[in-house]
């Protein structure tokens, strides 16, 4: 176990290296006048001043000086200035930040537990009517294009019912929101309303969680529901799960005691694997919603092809996905002592 | 044939069945549809899936009947009516209306068919091939070559799908070499093939552990011959399977990478693109329903047919759950 975590470690900095290379490769199908942009903290006014830039940061030079310039220039946080965030990548990522990570905590429990229960309940009605309904239920969302869903229950729900909007926030919650006796404690609307005791805001901000919440969760249901279901069938035929109900325990608690704890071990994966993933499968929910957080940037960065935003955002996320995962697999061997990972 | 042949070929069907006994049990499938394809037919859910499917083929097939095109040398160019921006509900000539930009979205959505296929079948043949050159040759040496190859996956992997193909695309669309549609492809193929490769790497070296890659070897065959010849027969079927169903995956996200901007061009007969003018009208789509919900659902059903026939797939061949159905 501990070796396991150790060669991972040593591991670690060779996948980061080729991350770097992979997005550096990348950058290198742009021309030097785009990548000027690198350097610039601010939108060049003069026309010669590219010119200046290319030649005085050396942009035509071979590519494995720039490479070098470039990996020093990321190591000591300069990611380059993004036209889309009119600041640096670095400090527009940060700015960003808590609107996803929001958005990511208020999806996760519908996302991860109602799956759950969809998936426990499918097994325990294996074949059945019900589990029948249940998968292809999970497996419309699944099919579904996150934008396609977005917009319908945006046309339902906004354009048709007006219940809820789209957005972050109101117009008139906002400048309340920015005005200078609100505190900004942590940049989450939800819970800075809270802790500024303005429930009025914390009711706007939740409705306008809503729609974002159901459609992260409905798109995503299927992956959860799957490996609980045929984690559950697998642990449901388990001897220790047969002695259970020889000695005469009662179904339910042969179910929420035995059966479930082991069936989640590798729910428990996937729910990390997803947690991650929803930093970044919000691209297309939020740039649908218009909730303007990293994937809405991302995907606006993109659509202008502004190419250092996206890539300066996409090492930022390779390298948090690569610890991530490695935070997973221990967790994994953690739960689950059979697992032995060489 | 060479002796050298007659003598790996002997072998080979002695040790594993060999190709005889696989020419066999085709030509007994044949008379015979095999169990799965039975139970597929049986099951009312991968029914649907593949009924699903079939029809969009056909489709696709009958997409110049059912939708002529007004330039024969470029079909995929959606015909405009006009150029007002504001979509026009469905009538008598354009029976699903039109979208912005007088777009019809009837055309584009027959003709889009046949861009689903074409994405879809061409990314995942890319993948598998890719997938299969590093899967074999990191199973099949194992050593610093497997170390190496799958450490690269790894770093493939260590971007979410989407995001990777959107910074790909966005990255090669300053470019004026290629068209969006292209860009948009090899975006999604650069990093969809890892999933590939590690899953027949894992099958490969359970294969060539086997008993007739040792015979071939002895009998002085070249890498390269005992190979295709005798590994990668034995071990692409699951790989096959699992990469075929997700045809579907595939149109999904290029699907989405056409609504952020970064696949076809408008104007191009392509669902994901047609349901992007949507974003412009979202105060007022309950009026427009139409430009969202003709292109919405043919996607939704193509993607829900490959993936109702994938989901039966999985079931049949997941070996966790082969004793829990009687």
């Amino acid at each position: 176990m501990l070796a396991y975590v150790i060669r991972r470690l040593l591991i670690l900095p060779i996948i980061l290296f080729g991350v770097t290379l992979l997005i550096f490769g990348m950058m290198s199908f742009v021309d030097p006048g785009q990548r000027a942009s690198l350097y610039v903290q601010a939108i060049p006014k003069g026309a010669g001043e590219l010119d200046e830039i290319i030649e005085k940061y050396g942009l035509d030079d071979p590519m494995y000086m720039q490479y070098f310039r470039w990996l020093n220039g990321v190591l000591h946080g300069d990611l380059g200035f993004s036209k889309t965030g009119k600041a640096p990548v670095l400090q527009t990522i940060k700015r960003f930040i808590p609107a996803s990570f929001e958005l990511a905590l208020w999806a996760a429990v519908p996302l991860i537990w109602v799956g759950i229960q969809l998936g426990v309940i499918s097994a325990l009605h294996h074949n059945k009517p019900i589990d029948q309904v249940l998968r292809v239920f999970a497996i419309v969302g699944w099919s579904f294009p996150t934008f396609v869903f977005g917009l319908l229950v945006l046309m339902i729900f906004y354009a048709k019912l007006d219940w809820f909007p789209a957005g972050r926030l109101s117009e008139w919650a906002n400048v309340v929101v920015l005005s200078a006796e609100f505190t900004r404690y942590t940049g989450m609307n939800t819970l800075d309303s809270l802790l500024n005791l303005r429930l009025d805001i914390f009711w706007d901000a939740l409705r306008h969680l809503v729609l974002p919440v159901i459609t992260l969760s409905y798109v995503s249901w299927a992956l959860i529901l799957r490996v609980t279901r045929s984690s559950m069938l697998e642990v449901l035929r388990a001897d220790y799960v047969t002695t259970a109900r020889a000695k005469g325990l009662r179904e339910g608690a042969v179910i929420d005691k035995h059966a479930k704890p082991n069936a989640l071990i590798p729910v428990a994966t996937v729910s990390g694997i997803v947690m991650i993933g929803l930093m970044s499968g919000v691209v297309i929910t939020e740039t649908v919603f218009n909730y303007r957080g990293l994937g809405w940037w991302v995907a606006h960065s993109a659509g202008v092809l502004d190419v250092i935003s996206v890539l300066g955002f996409s090492l930022f996320y390779g390298v948090l996905v690569v610890c991530g995962n490695l935070v997973v697999d221990v967790m994994y061997a953690y739960l689950d002592p059979r697992v032995r990972l060489e | 044939m060479t002796t050298f042949d007659e003598a790996e070929q002997a072998l080979e069907e002695e040790l594993a069945g060999g190709v005889g006994q696989r020419l066999r049990n085709l030509a007994h499938n044949v008379r015979h549809p095999p169990k799965v394809v039975q139970r597929m037919l049986k099951n009312p859910v991968s029914l649907t899936g593949i009924i699903l499917v079939a029809v969009f083929a056909l489709i696709a097939i009958l997409a110049p009947v059912l939708a002529p095109p007004e330039r024969l040398d470029e079909p995929y160019r959606i015909p405009r009516d006009g150029y007002l921006a504001e979509p026009k509900p469905p009538s008598a000539d354009h029976p699903f209306g039109t979208t912005e930009g007088q777009y019809d979205i009837y055309y584009g959505v027959i003709w889009g068919t046949r861009t689903a296929f074409r994405v879809g079948v061409l990314i995942t043949v890319a993948t598998i091939f890719i997938g299969v050159v590093v899967g074999t040759g990191s199973g099949y040496f194992g050593g610093w070559v497997d170390e190496t190859f799958m450490r690269v996956v790894e770093i493939f992997m260590g971007f979410p799908f989407l995001l990777a193909a959107m910074t790909l695309a966005a990255v090669l669309g300053t470019s004026p070499r290629f068209d969006r549609l292209t860009t948009g492809m090899i975006a999604l193929i650069a990093f969809g093939w890892t999933t590939y490769a590690r899953l027949l790497r894992g099958d490969i070296l359970s294969v060539k552990e086997r008993d007739f890659v040792m015979a071939a070897r002895t009998l002085g065959a070249s890498h390269f011959r005992i190979m295709t010849r005798h590994v990668i027969p034995n071990s692409i079927f699951p790989t096959l399977v699992v990469a075929s169903m997700d045809i579907g995956s595939y149109v999904l996200m290029f699907a989405a990478l056409s609504f952020l901007g970064l696949g076809a061009e408008p104007g191009y007969a392509d669902w994901g693109q047609l349901i992007s003018f949507a974003r412009n009208w979202m105060p007022s789509l309950a009026k427009y329903w139409y430009i969202l919900v003709y292109p919405g659902v043919a996607i939704l059903l193509f993607v829900l047919g490959w993936n109702l026939i994938g989901d039966a797939f999985r079931d049949i061949l997941d070996p966790k759950l082969a004793h829990a159905r009687r």
